[in-house]
């Protein structure tokens, strides 16, 4: 190929790069925002309302507040690891979305095997954890990083297990295809969320423990840890642990639309709402959609005690996405649906 | 220099640099973390060449489940390094042994790249253009290969079920949460109505 043409090509790369990760920032501050309201709403609270028209511009004064405040490290803290860890999360966090199709062929990368990627990557989103309870030299986050470790590996099988099944119907391991395969007449009720119901419940589940969210927060469970493994830690490295986990979070409700809500595909299959340029926003109303039950999941549930948490994941999900596995595959093989 | 190649030097690069840091560095947990950092470039090697299945499964497997566990046990290990110092001497013959007999096998399979150039290219390209990589692998493996699989899958399981055997214990005294008897209390079974008499108590 010619050198200048590669080189172009490079550089449209990193231009596509830029532009998403700005726009999925700034998305994150909104929702962000969003949560705090939320759950502000359920216990009939306000919520931010100070900063800009009803509070919107709350995060960012959040992040400049974060950015400019003195970062603290703990002296007996291992100084590379812990500054390491913060960036090793929200780096992480962010490189899964290069693989996520906004639209038809809106991806920074359509790979063969993108489901696997995102699911190799958000199993790395543990090692932040880890690393950063571990550096800090110190109990609470200790606790805390061993904590997320049992957890997060407890919860990656069975999401592994549901992909599986959603891999069956879709007959393909490429993002595109996946949600190309949901593609029918009947629209919304076409999507693998209602053949798969139980498989749905299990993949949002395990999604919420996935990424360390109440009631499965109990890396940070503030009543018992105090803030678990990110007690040690201020300013912009915290900045980057907060980002780097609402990435994550948004990274599981895309996933969530993906696999099981049709990704940019219209709920009402005819003409004016499946007009290619409303794809990218079907897809983000359903983002927003999967991110509003988890933060009124938060909102509303409890934590869990940590035993009831490793019982949930080996003892339920597990056998029962085992059992869907083996049902979907069955299903697939005798009533025909089977991809060469 | 093409950007493949670039990409192949900085991965190796980087690969054996950490594999070295893994044995010499002085933290054991710095260890661990330059072992994922070697998992990690590998699995960008496996990348290069085509076999994007297998980059993404080393990442999954080793990175995402095995490496942290490893990472955890390493943590809660109070780990004396004069202690595994003194020993060295005693085991050195034995790592050079393994370390020649690794050698000696990677210098065949070096000896067969020049042997028989032809052999391996056929080999190598196993898979057909236009079938992806996970569906090549997935043929090869449910169907050529399908008892060996199933067995290494059947001893995966007994050396878990050994490993849950030889761990178990159960604890005489505990009070245990039974999820069943919980759900399965009624209103008959949980709380007694009693009748007191008034001014006299129970």
């Amino acid at each position: 190929m010619d050198p200048s043409f590669v080189f172009l090509g490079v550089l449209m790369m990193i231009v596509k790069g830029l532009a998403l990760l700005v726009g999925l920032l700034i998305f994150v501050a909104y929702i962000l925002l969003a949560d705090r309201k939320i759950w502000a709403a359920v216990q009939l609270r306000r919520g931010p309302n100070v900063v800009g028209p009803w509070g919107l511009l709350q995060s960012f004064a959040d992040m400049l507040k974060f950015v400019f405040k003195e970062p603290i490290v703990p002296s007996g803290a291992n100084k590379g690891v812990f500054l390491l860890a913060p960036l090793v999360t929200s780096v992480l966090a962010m490189s899964a979305w290069a693989v996520i199709p906004l639209s038809s062929g809106w991806a920074i990368a359509d790979l063969n095997v993108g489901i696997l990627y995102i699911f190799a990557i958000s199993s790395l989103g543990v090692y932040g954890v880890i690393m950063g309870g571990w550096a800090s030299n110190s109990k609470y986050p200790f606790l805390g990083a061993l904590r997320s470790a049992a957890q997060m590996v407890s919860y990656e099988v069975s999401i592994g297990f549901v992909l599986i099944t959603v891999l069956l119907c879709s007959g393909s391991l490429n993002l595109t295809d996946i949600v190309e395969a949901q593609q029918s007449k009947w629209g919304l009720f076409g999507w693998y969320w209602l053949p798969l119901f139980p498989m749905f419940v299990i993949f949002f589940i395990s999604a919420l423990a996935e990424t360390n969210r109440p009631p499965f927060d109990l890396p940070e469970a503030e009543s018992e840890l105090v803030a678990g493994f990110m007690v040690e830690y201020s300013s912009t490295p915290y900045l980057l642990f907060m980002m780097g986990e609402y990435v994550a979070i948004l990274t599981m409700c895309a996933m969530t639309t993906i696999l099981f809500m049709g990704g940019w595909l219209s709920p009402i299959p005819f003409s004016p709402f499946t007009a290619a340029w409303l794809a990218p926003i079907w897809f983000i109303l359903k983002v927003s959609l999967v991110f509003f039950m988890f933060a009124m999941v938060k909102a509303f549930v409890p934590r869990y005690r940590y035993d009831q948490l490793m019982r949930l994941g080996w003892k339920v999900f597990l056998p029962l996405s085992l059992v869907g596995v083996v049902v979907v595959a069955g299903f697939l093989q005798f009533f025909g649906g089977v991809h060469g | 220099m093409n950007i493949v190649t670039g990409f192949f030097y900085l991965f190796s690069t980087v690969l054996i640099a950490s594999a070295v840091m893994v044995i010499s560095a002085r933290n054991p947990v710095h260890s661990v973390l330059f072992l994922i950092l070697a998992f990690v470039n590998a699995a960008g090697l496996f990348l290069l060449l085509g076999a994007e299945f297998l980059a993404m499964i080393l990442v999954i497997v080793y990175v995402g489940a095995v490496a942290v566990l490893f990472l955890f046990v390493v943590m809660m290990l109070d780990v004396d390094f004069a202690e595994l110092k003194q020993g060295f001497l005693q085991y050195l013959p034995v790592g050079a042994l393994i370390g020649i007999a690794v050698l000696v096998e990677l210098v065949f399979v070096l000896g067969t790249w020049f042997q028989a150039p032809g052999e391996l290219i056929t080999r190598a390209s196993a898979v057909k253009p236009g079938v992806s990589n996970t569906q090549a692998l997935g043929q090869v493996l449910y169907t050529q290969y399908v008892y060996f699989f199933e067995i290494s899958g059947l001893i995966l399981l007994t050396a878990m079920i050994g490993a849950i055997v030889l761990t178990l214990r159960h604890k005489v005294g505990v009070k245990r949460q039974d999820i069943a008897q919980q759900v399965a209390r009624t209103k008959e079974t949980a709380m007694e109505v009693k009748k007191v008499p008034s001014r006299v108590g129970v």
